[in-house]
């Protein structure tokens, strides 16, 4: 019995020290105590209200509280709205405009910039620095540069007797106006991502590339460009996702006009949700975004990863 | 056409550290010229300076009588492999050897021409559609040479290119370069810091340490002759047997007094030494279990190392000191023995305290 008993522990005891040697990074139920707090705030501000515009976009619905099942009746009444239709084609025509001028603006700024100088460190921080500015910030400097008359795009064609170009007036130019505006805001991010993808590329290769003879220009397309391709990627759809959804900049420079020719799809959201109380056309019309940058960022993506694999 | 490569007096400093110090150096057409020293000592560095990745701050380098230190690196014709091989990623094996010829505008086909005849000659050519990533450690070196290969360069430099491979693979890429030196006549510059790749592979060795040259010489030369206790302690394995000593002469030749008072007495002339602290250097393969009559000293066995073909003993002297000597593969000896031992007189170095060294009259005699 005795003999049992201490068989027993001993056998207690290896499976114990068996247990303590187990693989340090096997799944524990308790390791989710520390991604809990995270996943909290996730489900609450981002699951739950992605279904509920979900659910909400099939009813009818205002600021009173949510009415009847509609079906895709919000849907249809979009379809059928010559402004939210006029408001897509704005949108992709913003992303058009800011999206390449940002990644290939970007993408010059790290090359010129990236180097060990004094003055290099400080242009970096100068053209990060519009990034921390609001949007309200930004389009009010936007604002006093493109104004009419006294502006200070005004002022400087002044100078040479021209007059300049109605950047927050004419329907041809205010989209061009807003990403111009836009551009200047958000250059800092592709700029700081590139320059570390920049820094991440090997000396040695560089300095192969120069026993090689490369020239400079040689050096950038066949060297520097294939080793950030994969940052050219991240840039472009984290950029699509960010353009899309362009609004402070529009409302507060030309509040979508003149007749609707600078409405992107969040300020016709914005309209119909909370000027006209029609919640579930706003629901509808956030959702229709919601799929629109999904399959502009999912093609971005494929395409240049089938790209990749033939390169 | 292959290079004579001529360095004069050149410097290297970054801000107030001087890494090479006033380096004069001449590498034949054709020699092996191997790099050796330990880490820091600025060899890479000379190497650099040579490929024009490092800028001369003083001192000239000319190839063949041209001077090339302030010509930038492609325009040097020479071609270096990189100690992590340094191909470039997106490129596939083809591509990556094709590079430097299509930065010249060499016609397509004396391109394709090249790149198949590296690749036959390096057995690479079933690899040149992938890409470095996918390769071994192995084939990405063979690939990094045939690279180098297809420039048909004045010169070659290697820079520790196989300190990256496993053991095994080391030694025979070592061979393999032998074999590859043999087919294509050029001048190749290596870098190590392992004395047998150096030993092996080298015409000739720079000895470096601490920012200079400390000897020029042939293998042998630098093994039986090293010009300074740092030689003679950097190259050979084991290291060197060092054994303060004081000196007589006899007949001209220096006599030592070893530390527990017995005479050594060895083919070095006594004329010409100099200095004081002297000491007296011997390999373990000049210091043999003795029979009887002919020992020098006795010690006791501390440690013993089976190496096959030869075990080492290492013996304490009675004084203290310890001895590396040599016996046969199958030797009877257990740690705790007292051996008596024989050190061949004939086979020893002297050095004083400031290192510099002295031997005997003949040349390889080991």
């Amino acid at each position: 019995m005795a003999e049992a008993t201490l068989s027993g522990s001993a056998s207690a005891a290896k499976a114990a020290t068996r247990q303590a040697v187990q693989n340090v990074n096997a799944p524990l139920w308790r390791h989710a105590v520390f991604v809990a707090p995270y996943l909290f705030f996730f489900v609450t501000l981002l699951v739950v209200p992605l279904f509920w515009s979900m659910w909400l976009s099939l009813h009818k619905a205002d600021a009173f509280g949510v009415g009847r099942f509609v079906g895709i009746d919000n849907y249809l009444r979009l379809f059928r709205d010559k402004i939210f239709i006029q408001s897509v084609g704005n949108t992709f025509y913003f992303v058009f405009l800011t999206v390449p001028a940002l990644a290939l603006i970007g993408l010059l700024l790290a090359l010129a910039l990236n180097r060990k100088t004094k003055s290099a460190a400080a242009l970096r921080a100068v053209y990060f620095s519009s990034s921390v500015l609001s949007v309200t910030i930004v389009t009010l400097i936007w604002r006093i540069v493109f104004i009419g008359n006294f502006g200070l795009l005004a002022t400087v064609y002044g100078w040479f007797g021209a007059t300049a170009p109605a950047f927050l007036s004419d329907p041809k130019l205010t989209m061009i106006g807003i990403a111009i505006a836009t551009v200047w805001w958000c250059i800092g991010l592709p700029m700081m991502l590139f320059l570390s993808a920049l820094q991440q590329v090997p000396r040695e290769i560089y300095e192969a590339a120069a026993l090689d003879n490369a020239s400079r220009w040689r050096t950038l397309w066949h060297i520097t460009l294939p080793s950030i391709r994969r940052t050219f990627v991240l840039v472009i759809i984290i950029e699509i996702v960010l353009q899309f959804q362009l609004f402070g900049q529009a409302r507060l420079m030309t509040q979508g006009g003149p007749n609707n020719v600078s409405k992107p799809i969040v300020l016709y959201i914005y309209e119909a949700a909370f000027t006209k109380w029609d919640l579930g056309l706003g629901a509808a019309a956030s959702e229709i975004l919601f799929i629109l940058i999904m399959i502009a960022a999912m093609a971005q993506y494929f395409i240049s990863r089938r790209r990749g694999e033939e390169g | 056409m292959t290079a004579h490569i001529e360095i004069q007096n050149v410097s290297k400093r970054y801000g107030s550290l001087t890494v090479l110090d006033g380096l004069s150096l001449t590498i034949n057409a054709n020699e092996f010229m191997v790099f050796l020293g330990p880490s820091g000592c600025g060899k890479s560095t000379l190497l650099r300076m040579i490929a024009g990745l490092e800028s001369v701050d003083d001192g000239t380098i000319s190839i063949n009588g041209e001077r090339i230190d302030n010509l930038p690196p492609g325009q040097r014709d020479i071609a270096m492999v990189f100690q992590s091989y340094a191909l470039y990623p997106h490129m596939t094996v083809a591509d990556n050897m094709a590079f430097g010829l299509r930065n010249i505008g060499l016609p397509a086909e004396v391109i394709s021409a090249r790149v198949a005849e590296a690749a036959r000659m390096l057995e690479i050519g079933h690899l040149l559609e992938r890409k470095p990533g996918q390769l071994s450690g192995g084939q990405r070196q063979r690939v990094a040479i045939g690279r180098a290969i297809v420039k048909e360069p004045k010169a070659f430099l290697f820079d520790e290119p196989l300190s990256n491979l496993d053991a095994a693979l080391r030694v025979r890429t070592r061979v393999e370069l032998a074999q590859l030196r043999n087919r294509v006549r050029s001048t190749m510059i290596f870098v190590t810091h392992d004395q047998i790749e150096a030993m092996t592979l080298a015409d000739r060795i720079v000895v470096m340490n601490n920012r200079k040259i400390e000897q020029i010489g042939t293998p042998m030369e630098i093994y039986s002759r090293p010009a300074s206790r740092f030689v003679a302690t950097f190259v050979g394995s084991p290291t060197m047997n060092f054994l303060p000593v004081g000196l007589s002469g006899e007949n001209g030749f220096a006599r030592a007094k070893l530390p527990d008072g017995t005479d050594l007495q060895t083919a070095i002339r006594l004329e010409g030494i100099n200095g004081s602290g002297h000491s007296l250097g011997i390999r373990a393969e000049a210091v043999k279990l003795a029979n009887g009559t002919a020992a020098t000293t006795t010690g006791k066995v501390e440690v013993i190392e089976r190496l096959g073909d030869r075990t080492l003993l290492y013996t304490r002297l009675k004084e203290g000191s310890v001895v590396i000597a040599e016996d046969v593969g199958n030797s009877r000896i257990a740690i705790g023995d007292q051996v008596a031992l024989a050190l061949d007189g004939a086979r020893t170095h002297l050095f004083n305290a400031e290192g510099r060294a002295w031997h005997n009259e003949g040349v390889g005699h080991g």
